[in-house]
């Protein structure tokens, strides 16, 4: 059961082999058996979840139900859910109760998905390797000295290992694909503006989009059905058709155009990921495709444009938590400054103060022009390096990562090491295009590696069939962790 | 690239963020090496070239003006750390 795909869950529900409420339990059962090992998820609600469950199973006695329909999903913690503790990976909101639901939630209780429960994250998604979660640091299932990724670490480790049939994550500068890549599942972050960010809490807004993290594209696809669409209670929500995303996934790939951009293949990158990457680009050649080589020049500003402009919407994003309304307030205080300054102090983490503080300094008088601004213009460079790369090409690829799984602790206090992790991910969240990550093979220490696939604004329909047609030639989305065999 | 450790205080103050000595040694040095980092943008020439904002190019919508949200000060109440007769509590301001 735990190595089905959607559809084959959605069919054992609908054909009464199984019920929502014993699926739902299989699930809770090896979140048990496993989680003290992984920490993979932050809070299980057992009750809420099997209340959900026993309303899907009265939904699937009845003929019209939705693909998804009593099938157990995995909620990243950033996501308010109503009555569910929705904490951010942070001591500052480590009590909060969410009032409401965020858009994402409402879409899966809306098809009578299932909550399974609240998964671990990096601290208000600040983080690429799950060690700035106030809740602890999260294990990668296929060696539990190494980082699972972040900052949605927990969503990738609960998939990688079976504690859920899917689960969502949030992308503001890879924190979908990075995880995706080195927990060995697939994962997508769609086009900034498809899926409604309300709810979702905010880092940097103008980058943060959710997405779908699956075992196989095809899953992605139906999980993106439910999660995308306009909202108005979002002001950056698009106003686009309705789309079903599965459509193209029996395309055939003959003349498809592969652009690969030589700063994704330069120095930094790890031989065992570049050796994955060439193979899959080989196997791509195969199945009808052609390779175009391009280029992305201004994308090795991507870093430094990302650390000036996540920061600053970040400082003013936080601004919220000065511990009145909701949220930790300080046991002890002299007045009202002191109450913000120790209630911030003691609430947030030290990865959060500290890119508090990056953008506090340039947004701040005489620094705005010099750091803020140029890193906008630069974006915009970015940003026209893609036009014009999908000129030449359908779609990009490239490694979602330099190395496999680094080890906890070996970057935790060299955040600048920590940064460059990201490097070949986050000028696709700059640029607002859609990009995914699917697993491609195993590096020399038998860690998973990620291709990346990078599509053109709009275009996850055509990425999904890309990411489909491998997985129909290839099984490396299929492995699973020895030790977890289920 | 020239902050002090002056101006790491100044920034904590800004960002109300209480911070001791020995924090700010270590903000200091990791601030320095992310400005390090980010430096790299400085040399770049980008006369001519329009800020980009967001990563779409669309205009902000308009609604119609009517109410759309209701009272629901309890529910959200429910979250405050102090609160009394509907009112969030803080420390005396005015004297």
């Amino acid at each position: 059961m735990f190595k089905s795909s959607l559809l084959q869950l959605g069919a054992a529900l609908r054909s009464k082999k199984i019920s929502s409420v014993e699926l739902t339990q299989l699930y809770l059962d090896r979140i048990a058996e496993h989680n003290s090992k992984l920490n993979a998820y932050i809070t299980v609600n057992e009750e809420m979840s099997l209340m959900q469950a026993r309303a899907a199973d009265v939904q699937l006695a009845q003929s019209t139900t939705h693909a998804l329909t009593g099938i157990p999903i995995a909620q990243k913690d950033i996501f308010c859910a109503k009555d569910w503790r929705t904490t951010c990976g942070s001591k500052m909101l480590s009590n909060f109760i969410a009032p409401y639901d965020a858009h994402v939630i409402e879409q899966f209780n809306r098809v009578g998905a299932i909550n399974l429960g609240k998964t671990n994250m990096d601290e208000f998604a600040m983080g690429s390797s799950n060690e700035t979660s106030y809740f602890g640091t999260v294990k990668n299932p296929w060696n539990l000295d190494a980082v699972p990724g972040g900052s949605s670490g927990g969503s990738a480790a609960a998939v990688s290992a079976s504690l859920c049939a899917a689960a969502t994550g949030t992308d503001t500068g890879g924190s979908i694909r990075q995880p995706a890549a080195l927990c060995g599942i697939s994962g997508m972050k769609p086009t900034y503006g498809v899926v409604s960010r309300y709810g979702m809490i905010a880092f940097a807004s103008s980058l943060d989009q959710a997405g779908p993290m699956a075992h196989s594209a095809e899953d992605l696809a139906l999980l993106l059905n439910v999660m995308a669409g306009f909202d108005e209670r979002d002001s950056t929500s698009l106003q686009r058709e309705t789309e079903d995303y599965t459509r193209d996934l029996n395309k055939p790939l003959i003349g498809l155009r592969i652009g690969l951009p030589k700063e994704f293949f330069a120095e930094g990158l790890s031989n065992d990921v570049a050796q994955a990457i060439e193979a899959s680009i080989s196997e791509y050649k195969k199945l009808g495709a052609s390779v175009v080589d391009i280029s992305l020049p201004s994308s090795r500003l991507s870093i430094p444009v990302y650390y000036v402009l996540a920061p600053a919407e970040a400082s003013s994003n936080l601004s919220r938590y000065d511990g009145v309304r909701y949220g930790y307030r300080a046991p002890e205080y002299t007045n009202l400054a002191d109450m913000y300054q120790k209630s911030r102090a003691q609430g947030f983490g030290e990865e959060v103060k500290r890119r508090i503080m990056i953008g506090a300094y340039v947004l701040s008088h005489g620094y705005y022009d010099a750091y803020y601004l140029q890193a906008q213009k630069i974006r915009r460079l970015i940003a026209q390096d893609f036009v014009e790369a999908f000129k030449q090409c359908d779609v990009i690829m490239g490694p979602t990562t330099p190395t496999t799984a680094f080890n906890l602790g070996e970057k935790k206090d060299t955040p600048v090491q920590m940064y460059l992790s990201d490097i070949y991910t986050i000028a696709v969240n700059l640029a607002g295009l859609p990009g995914m990550s699917i697993p491609a093979g195993f590096g020399g220490n038998g860690l998973p590696i990620g291709l990346q696939i990078i599509g053109n604004y709009f275009d996850e329909a055509r990425m999904l069939n890309v990411a489909h047609q491998y997985q129909q030639v290839t099984d490396w989305h299929t492995r699973t962790p020895q030790y977890l065999k289920v | 690239m020239s902050l002090s450790i002056n101006d790491v205080f100044k920034v904590a103050q800004l960002a109300r963020l209480e911070m001791t000595e020995q924090a700010a040694q270590t903000a200091h040095v990791q601030l320095l090496n992310i400005f390090g980092l980010i430096a790299e943008m400085q040399a770049v020439d980008t006369s001519g070239i329009e800020p980009m904002s967001h990563a779409q190019d669309i205009t902000q919508r308009l609604r119609e003006d009517v109410i759309t949200e209701h009272n629901q000060r309890e529910i959200f109440q429910a979250a405050a750390p102090h609160i009394k007769k509907g009112l969030y509590l803080v420390p005396q301001v005015i004297e």
